[in-house]
């Protein structure tokens, strides 16, 4: 199992701080990295090493928490402790600010951009989390103000194909959303976490979201639509979403990220006690109620606590880390019949 | 992260603490003049944070530390966080090999308003003192505060430590927490 995460290669991606967050943009071919020393930098291939193209440094005053490519790739959202959201438009390797969002009182904790790319998300400490529409002109308006949970909102993540946004809180909480009636409500709340929840993440059929917490497990969540052969049970036309796995008793610390590989189906997830470790669904198990098996686990990934796993979205098994420590790590997974 | 009560002015919540003796200084044991021979950290020396030496880097990489967990100062009193029993040394574990400091302390009142701040004082003191392999967890100790849980959730969450840290008022009242006194 040991050999099953080889380290490619290693980059001090933010000296002297913390690297918070890293995004693909949906090439596969750039990452973004954000960070405690305000800025953002963009990674790009050049034969066996990855090399800083651009830092973006003129856009906020404060740590940048998350970074997210919009769908065609063009842009790139950021979203900081000093209550902004910078939207940044890419010209070959050169990235320039056209908007600057506000309205958070106060930290901005995320941001993320629905797959049509119509629609932006964005949450923060003062318990909120807003949807903003994107028109052709770039102008963007904040369409609804969503007040459900009654903590800090750490993370976002829209559903990968439909209109479902998901939210992660201090409240111990995942909350999802439809737009109904020209209005964005609260369609449900995902009880069963004992302490903060730092991250989520949808399969990629977005029957199923993952999510990780300060207690110290993830939880598997899947989707049950109206008249759903189980007999679980819906209100009205609106889709039950049920908790059918819990992965405890594997990390030793909070659990920060929780990453679902789009093409491989690999589940990893960065954890406070240094290391990366990566679950598959036992294929003989029973769908409604999976099992996981920890398929690779670098225990001193990092020397500090990790704090995002990011699949690359084109090449089977990369995957890219960062750290406390300011380091940015990509590794290469081997699917487990291949040790 | 902290209300914003401050340092100074206004009515003390506890006008009367009760004041506790000050332990001696902690005596340098012989193995630890000798620079060659690796010393661990224990449970002392986190409360009187003195010197802290990374593993491997070496004689020379000793950190001579100005202060000390049990000389942190309170925000209201003109006293050492020692003087008044909020920090003991019973009351610190720490693991060398495990790489894990963790401190309990003991708010003078239930209902102390400035708990938070004194977490996260004794947070960012082990934060600035230590090497950077550590995983530090500082909670109330407990039973002795009425919101225990959510204070102790707030000083173990570092993202809302990083965004506190980054406020230049906050910053600057966790410093003279942090600051020798004349």
């Amino acid at each position: 199992m040991k050999d099953s995460l080889v380290l490619l290669s290693r980059i001090l991606a933010h000296p002297d701080s913390r690297c918070w967050f890293l995004a693909w943009n949906p090439a596969g071919t750039l990452l973004a990295s954000c960070g405690g020393d305000r800025s953002v930098r963009i990674w790009g291939r050049e034969g066996d090493s990855w090399v800083c193209k651009s830092v973006l440094c003129e856009g906020h005053q404060r740590t940048v928490r998350k970074v997210a490519w919009s769908p065609c790739g063009n842009y790139l959202a950021s979203a900081s402790f000093d209550a902004t959201t910078c939207i940044w438009k890419k010209n070959e390797d050169d990235f320039e600010c056209v908007t600057t969002l506000e309205g958070h009182e106060n930290e901005v904790k995320s941001v993320a951009w629905a797959p049509s790319g119509n629609l932006l998300a964005t949450c923060s400490r003062d318990k909120s989390v807003w949807v903003w529409e994107v028109d052709e002109e770039d102008e963007y308006e904040c369409v609804s103000v969503l007040n459900s949970h009654t903590q800090d909102v750490k993370h976002v993540v829209w559903h990968p194909s439909q209109e479902l946004l998901a939210s992660a809180s201090y409240d111990d909480t995942v909350k999802l959303y439809r737009e109904e009636e020209d209005d964005w409500v609260c369609r449900a709340t995902l009880e069963g976490h004992e302490s903060t929840v730092w991250s989520l993440a949808f399969d990629p059929s977005g029957q199923r979201l993952a999510s990780c917490s300060d207690d110290r497990t993830v939880r598997i969540w899947r989707q049950y639509l109206p008249g759903n052969e189980q007999g679980v049970a819906c209100s009205g036309s609106e889709a039950s979403w049920k908790c059918i796995c819990t992965l405890s008793g594997f990390h030793s610390r909070t659990i920060y990220d929780v990453a679902w590989c789009q093409l491989t189906g690999a589940l990893a997830t960065a954890c406070g006690d240094d290391a990366i470790r990566v679950f598959e669904e036992d294929p003989s198990s029973d769908p409604q109620q999976p099992t996981f098996s920890l398929t690779a686990h670098v225990p001193q990934a990092h020397s500090q606590d990790v704090n995002c796993v990011a699949w690359n979205p084109k090449e089977r098994g990369l995957l890219a880390s960062c750290s406390d420590d300011g380091e940015l790590a990509f590794w290469k997974y081997q699917p487990s019949e291949a040790i | 992260m902290v209300g914003s009560g401050g340092m100074g002015g206004g009515l003390l919540e506890n006008a009367n603490p009760l004041i506790y003796e000050r332990s001696g200084d902690r005596p340098v044991t012989a193995g630890e003049e000798d620079e060659q021979v690796p010393d661990s950290i224990d449970a002392r020396e986190i409360f009187d944070i003195r010197r802290c030496r990374e593993r491997g880097l070496g004689a020379s990489s000793f950190l001579h530390l100005a202060h000390l967990i049990r000389s942190i100062n309170d925000p209201e009193h003109p006293l050492t966080l020692e003087e008044l029993n909020v920090v003991e040394q019973v009351r610190v574990q720490v693991s060398d090999p495990e790489s894990t400091v963790a401190v309990a302390f003991t708010p003078t009142i239930p209902h102390c308003s400035m708990a938070t701040l004194i977490g996260l004082s004794i947070k960012v003191k082990l934060l600035r003192s230590l090497p950077q392999r550590f995983k530090m967890d500082v909670h109330i100790t407990p039973g002795t505060h009425a919101s225990e849980h959510a204070v102790n959730k707030q000083l173990a969450d570092k993202e809302r430590v990083a965004a506190a840290l980054e406020n230049t008022h906050l910053l600057e009242v966790v410093n003279q927490c942090l600051s020798a006194r004349s």
